[in-house]
């Protein structure tokens, strides 16, 4: 028997960083623009995402969603009173979404008639951070009962992401919220990043955030 | 009612973490699986990871989730070798990777410009394992070394 040291040098979400570059592939090249909405459980990631998918359904923009939950279907039938198609997927108490999953859901859809697809994920700060699911932009809500900390103590998911997304500033006055502490701690870990403070309920910096959408969507698909 | 927020969310992160790190740790047994039966090997000793402080893994429950996952492998009783790595960034204004002090902080340390540049801190991958592999001769009887 002999003993001896194995170089391996291999990633270990490999095969999750590999099924997510296809499916990237495989999603430009329908001409979708592809976000994964991360956040903490009830930052109000579904509100938000109802307003955007009701107002893109509004302006004739075909859109279609995908929405993680540990168990229930709720979300998706929240969802889909916006009237785009939306399909649930339910990890049965997985914490975070994985790229097969998306590609599993994405089954029966012909993703040439639309042009964003949204991901809900699962409501957590911590395990969403390490898995692609062959998204362009990786989006954080911050909700404003959250606290202003949340980024510094959450900061592996906040430099993870492209784009924030503050929630809920309807509330922000009874909450005290300190938008500029907020957007503060957010660039203290991801320099630079753009923020939307926002209201799925009054609507308010929610056209900001599609315009957002519309000039990565031009950006991305003028360059292949 | 009283409310008690806090009581059942520590509890439900810590398990959130938990669950995560314990399917990390199977897809660990299943890359290192991979290399070993491919080398010929008949046991893992040990498993060197490398492990950045922004890849997300909690590094004691990692551990925790370890033990569990390699039950009955070939990984059964190795040792994993966690090795951290820091965050370093590249600074433009200083033209230099320089390691962060903090996540809670992307700025150069040095000249306190923001960067978020990272060169270095998202790793999760084996970097290598030790493996028991048999000799040559093992396993053929009668036919010993001439």
């Amino acid at each position: 028997m002999e003993t001896r040291v194995l170089e391996i040098r291999k990633g270990i979400l490999n095969k999750n960083d590999e099924i997510a570059r296809h499916l990237r592939q495989r999603l430009h090249h329908a001409g979708l623009l592809t976000v994964n909405l991360v956040s903490s459980p009830g930052s109000g990631k579904t509100a938000f995402l109802q307003r955007t998918l009701r107002t893109l359904r509004e302006q004739g923009t075909p859109t279609a969603a995908l929405v993680g939950d540990l168990a229930t279907d709720n979300d998706a039938r929240r969802l889909a009173e916006a009237g785009v198609p939306v399909k649930q997927i339910n990890t049965n108490g997985r914490c975070h979404l994985e790229a097969q999953m998306i590609e599993d859901h994405l089954a029966g859809w012909n993703l040439n008639q639309f042009e964003y697809l949204f991901i809900e994920n699962v409501g957590n700060l911590v395990c969403p951070s390490s898995y692609d699911l062959g998204e362009d932009l990786r989006v954080v809500l911050l909700s404003v009962t959250e606290g202003e900390d949340k980024p510094l103590k959450y900061p592996n998911i906040f430099n993870s992401a492209d784009i924030a997304v503050i929630t809920k500033m309807d509330l922000a006055q009874p909450c005290e919220f300190n938008l500029e502490a907020a957007c503060a701690n957010i660039r203290a870990v991801r320099p630079g990043m753009q923020i939307f403070a926002t209201s799925a309920k009054t609507g308010s910096g929610m056209e900001e955030w599609l315009s957002c959408l519309q000039q990565h969507k031009q950006a991305d698909f003028v360059t292949i | 009612m009283i409310y008690l927020p806090w009581a059942s969310t520590i509890n439900q992160q810590q398990r959130k973490q938990t669950m995560h790190e314990l399917s990390i740790a199977y897809s660990m047994v299943e890359t290192v699986t991979q290399s070993a039966l491919a080398a010929g090997a008949t046991r893992v000793l040990s498993v060197r990871l490398r492990l950045g402080v922004l890849s997300g893994v909690v590094r004691g429950a990692l551990e925790f989730g370890y033990e569990a996952a390699t039950a009955d492998t070939l990984l059964a009783d190795s040792t994993l070798v966690v090795v951290e790595l820091p965050v370093r960034i590249y600074c433009a204004v200083c033209d230099a990777e320089a390691e962060l002090p903090s996540i809670q902080n992307f700025c150069c340390p040095h000249c306190n410009t923001p960067s978020g540049d990272v060169r270095q801190g998202r790793e999760l991958e084996i970097e290598s394992i030790e493996i028991d592999v048999p000799d040559a001769e093992d396993g053929k009887n009668g036919n010993p070394r001439t």
